[in-house]
C-alpha cells in the first residue's frame, strides 16, 4: 500500500541514497521555535521527521534529549499542542511524520484515540519506545485500524530469535540503534551495522533506518552504505540547545548543521 | 460484616502470580525498551534456575542469618497497646535487621544471584537511602563495584545514609532532574543499565519495574511474613486480625502480607503516603490520586495529569515519595484483598514521636507512616483483638530531618 513513508523510502532506493531521518523534540524550546525548526530541516531536504513527545520521565533518553523535552513542556506542550504542531508543519510540507513517544502518553488516552487524533493531525509512524511486541497486541491493533504505521527498535542486545516478532509488529520501517561502536574503530562499526541491517532484512521486506548517537558526516556516509535510513538526533536537538537566547542563530546552526549531514547519505555521493 | 462476606468468597492464588511475563492480572507486564528486554528474559531465568537450587537456598539462608540478622522479633508492644486502648499491638522488627531495614532481605538475595550471574559491577536507585545502603553493604561485603542512583533532594534529606554508602565503598550519583527524588533516580540508574547491562546487575530497591523484578523483590521478602506468621501463632495462640504496612513501592508490605493472602479473615492493609494533604502535587497516595498508567516497566496506579505526564509528589519520607505503586499491590487491591488507606505528614510524624516516647522505639519516617495507622486502627478493635504492624526500618537516618521539621523539643 502507499503511503508517504514506503513512498520516501522507494524514491530513495530510486536515486541511489539512503534516507535522512531527522529528530527535534515536539515543542523545544517552545512552539513557534520548534515550527521553524521543522521548516528549516524539511527545507533542508530530510526524508523523514521523527517528532519526539516530551515525557516527564523519558527514561531510555540521554540528557541531551532529556533537556529537550524539559524545555518543551515548561513551555507549555501538551499532548494537544504536540499535534497542533503536527498541523502546523502539514500546513506547509508533505514530509512524513514519525511520533517517538512513550507508552503512558499513548495508554492516557487508550491507543484507539490516539491513533485516531494523530492519523488525523497527519501522523504517519509511532514508535512507541517502552512497548515491546508483547505488550502491544491492542496497540497494534488500534493503529492499524486507524492506518497508523508502526516503527519497533532493534537493539544490539537483541538476539536473532526475537527477529521475526519485532518484525511482525511493524508496519512502517525497523529502526536498529546501535550504540556500541560509535567509539570504535570505523571498520569493525560498519561491519557490525551491515551484519545486524542483513539479519533484520532476512525477517522483513521493509526499510531499516540506522541510528546510533550519529552526528558526523563520516558517520552517515558509513551507514548509508548499509541502512535504508540514517537517524541524526542529538547533534540537531543540541543545535537548538546551545542557542537558547538566540532564535534566528539556533534555526540557522541547524540548517548549517543538516546540510553538511544530508548531503553524506548520498551513496554514491 | 459486608466486607469480611465477600472476603470469604475470594479466590486468591497467591503463588501463580504472576504469569510467565509478569503480569498480576492486567498489571505488571515488562514495559521497557527493547535494549532491556533480552536481558530481562535472561534475569528471569537465571533467578528461577537459583530458586530451584538447593545451593544457592543454603547461601541465601546462611547469610540472612549470619550477615543480616534473621530472623527478627515479633514484639507485642504493651505500652503503645495500652497507650492506645484498643487491639494488641505486635511489631515485626524490621528495624534490628543489618543496615537497619527490611531491604537488607532483597539486597542480599538480588546480590547472590548478581554473583551467580557473573555480573561485576552492582547499580541501584535509592530514595530514603535504606536500599542504597543495603546495596553498598551488600558490594563491600562481596567485592563488586557499586553505584548508587539518588535524588538530590534525597541527599539533602538523608545526608547521613549518603555517608555511610561511601563508608561501604560506593560511589553515590546526585539526580538534579525533575524534582530530584526517587523516580529521577529509578530514571538514572534506568539509562545506565540500558549503557552498561552485558556486566552490570541493576538491584532495584523495591517491589516495581519491570518483570522479574516485582516478583523477584517480593520472594525475597517473602520471609519476613513467613517468619510473622508462624510467630504470632506461637505467641498468641492464633492468627492476627489485622496487619498493616507502609507502601512507597511496596516491599515491605507485600513481603509481610504474602504469607497472610490465602488467610482471608487476616485484613491487609497498605499505608501511603498522604503527604499535606490528597491534593494534586501534595501527595503520594496513588490509590487516592491516581489511576492505571505505565511507568518505570510496568502497568500499575500511577500519580498523573490527563496527558499522562508524571505528577509531582511530596511526602516527608522519601522512601515514600513516588509515582507508582507495585503491581502486585493494584492487583490485590482490585480483587478486595488488600485495603489502603493513608496517614499525612502531620500523622506520620505525630506516630514517630509517639512510638520513640512510648516504647523508646525510633522508627524511619517511612515505617512511621504505617505506625499512624497502625495505632488509629488499634483504637478502633476491641482488647481481644490482635494487629500486626511492620516496622520496616529504623529512624537514625531521619534523626536530623525530624530535628529540622519539628524543631527543639
Amino acid at each position: 500500500m502507499s503511503n508517504r513513508i514506503s513512498e520516501v523510502f522507494a524514491k530513495a532506493r530510486e536515486e541511489k541514497r539512503a534516507c535522512f531521518v531527522a529528530y527535534l523534540c515536539a515543542g523545544d524550546p517552545d512552539f513557534d521555535t520548534s515550527v521553524a525548526a521543522c521548516k528549516a530541516v524539511i527545507e533542508s531536504g530530510i526524508d523523514i521527521l521523527e517528532l519526539g513527545v516530551p515525557f516527564s520521565d523519558p527514561l531510555a533518553d540521554g540528557l541531551t534529549n532529556q533537556l529537550a523535552a524539559q524545555r518543551a513542556l515548561e513551555s507549555g506542550m501538551t499532548a494537544e499542542r504536540v499535534l497542533d504542531l503536527v498541523r502546523a508543519v502539514r500546513a506547509f510540507s508533505e514530509v512524513p511524520i514519525v511520533f517517538y513517544t512513550y507508552y503512558n502518553l499513548v495508554f492516557a488516552q487508550g491507543s484507539v484515540g490516539y491513533a485516531e487524533s494523530a492519523k488525523a493531525a497527519g501522523v504517519d509512524a509511532l514508535l512507541t519506545l517502552d512497548l515491546p511486541p508483547e505488550e502491544a497486541e491492542a496497540h497494534l491493533a488500534a493503529c492499524a485500524d486507524a492506518d497508523l504505521q508502526t516503527v519497533f527498535i532493534v537493539a544490539p542486545t537483541t538476539p536473532d530469535e526475537r527477529l521475526p516478532l519485532i518484525c511482525k509488529a511493524t508496519t512502517g520501517f525497523v529502526y536498529y540503534v546501535s550504540r556500541e561502536g560509535v567509539t570504535g574503530e570505523q571498520s569493525s562499526m560498519s561491519l557490525g551495522i551491515a551484519s545486524r541491517v542483513s539479519a533484520i532484512k532476512q525477517h522483513t521486506d521493509l526499510p531499516v533506518v540506522v541510528g546510533f548517537g550519529i552526528s558526523t558526516a563520516e558517520h552517515v556516509r558509513t551507514v548509508a552504505q548499509s541502512a535504508d535510513g540514517v537517524v541524526v538526533g542529538s547533534a540537531l536537538v543540541n543545535c537548538l540547545a546551545t542557542n537558547l537566547s538566540d532564535r534566528t542563530a539556533s534555526i540557522a546552526k541547524l540548517k548549517e548543521k543538516i546540510g553538511s549531514l544530508c548531503a553524506e547519505s548520498s551513496l554514491s555521493g | 460484616m459486608e466486607t469480611a462476606k465477600k472476603k470469604s468468597e475470594l479466590k486468591i492464588d497467591p503463588e501463580a502470580l504472576p504469569d510467565k511475563r509478569g503480569h498480576f492480572g492486567s498489571y505488571g507486564g515488562m514495559y521497557v525498551p527493547e535494549t532491556l528486554m533480552t536481558p530481562l528474559f535472561e534475569l528471569t531465568e537465571a533467578y528461577h534456575a537459583a530458586r530451584k537450587d538447593p545451593t544457592f537456598q543454603i547461601e541465601l539462608e546462611h547469610q540472612l542469618r549470619e550477615f543480616a540478622g534473621r530472623p527478627t522479633n515479633l514484639y507485642l508492644a504493651e505500652r503503645l497497646t495500652e497507650h492506645c486502648g484498643g487491639a494488641q499491638i505486635y511489631l515485626k522488627r524490621e528495624d534490628l535487621l543489618h543496615t537497619g531495614a527490611h531491604k537488607i532481605n532483597n539486597a542480599l538475595g538480588q546480590a547472590l544471584l548478581a554473583k551467580r550471574m557473573g555480573k561485576t559491577r552492582i547499580i541501584a536507585e535509592t530514595g530514603a537511602g535504606q536500599h542504597g545502603i543495603a546495596t553498598a553493604a551488600m558490594c563491600a561485603k562481596m567485592g563488586f563495584e557499586c553505584v548508587i542512583y539518588m535524588g538530590e533532594e534525597d541527599m539533602r534529606r538523608q545526608a547521613l545514609n549518603v555517608y555511610r554508602m561511601r563508608l561501604c565503598g560506593a560511589e553515590v550519583r546526585g539526580v538534579s532532574a525533575g524534582q530530584k527524588t526517587l523516580k529521577e533516580a529509578v530514571n538514572e540508574a534506568m539509562r545506565d543499565w540500558v549503557t552498561n547491562v552485558r556486566h552490570t546487575h541493576y538491584i532495584i530497591g523495591s517491589a516495581l519495574g519491570s518483570h522479574p523484578f516485582p516478583m523477584m523483590v517480593r520472594d525475597f521478602h517473602r520471609i519476613i511474613g513467613e517468619e510473622t506468621r508462624h510467630q504470632i501463632i506461637e505467641k498468641a495462640g492464633r492468627l492476627p486480625d489485622e496487619v498493616s504496612a507502609c507502601v512507597g513501592g511496596g516491599s515491605n508490605a507485600i513481603g509481610i502480607f504474602f504469607a497472610f493472602l490465602k488467610d482471608l479473615d487476616v485484613q491487609l492493609t497498605g499505608v501511603e503516603a498522604g503527604g499535606r494533604e490528597i491534593e494534586r502535587g501534595h501527595h503520594a497516595a496513588r490509590f487516592a490520586g491516581g489511576r492505571l498508567g505505565v511507568l518505570q516497566g510496568a502497568k500499575t496506579w500511577i500519580l498523573q495529569d490527563d496527558d499522562g505526564q508524571i505528577d509531582l509528589t511530596h511526602s516527608v519520607s522519601a522512601g515514600l515519595d513516588y509515582a507508582a505503586v507495585g503491581p502486585e499491590h493494584a492487583y490485590y487491591k482490585e480483587k478486595g484483598r488488600i485495603d489502603f488507606g493513608y496517614a499525612t505528614d502531620t500523622e506520620a510524624l505525630q506516630a514517630f514521636r509517639d512510638l520513640c516516647s512510648i516504647e523508646g522505639i525510633v522508627p524511619a519516617l517511612e515505617t512511621a507512616h504505617g505506625i499512624a495507622y497502625t495505632m488509629r486502627r488499634a483504637r478502633e478493635l476491641s482488647s481481644n483483638q490482635i494487629i500486626v504492624g511492620n516496622l520496616s526500618g529504623r529512624g537514625d537516618k531521619d534523626v536530623q530531618e525530624a530535628a529540622r521539621v519539628l524543631g527543639d523539643l
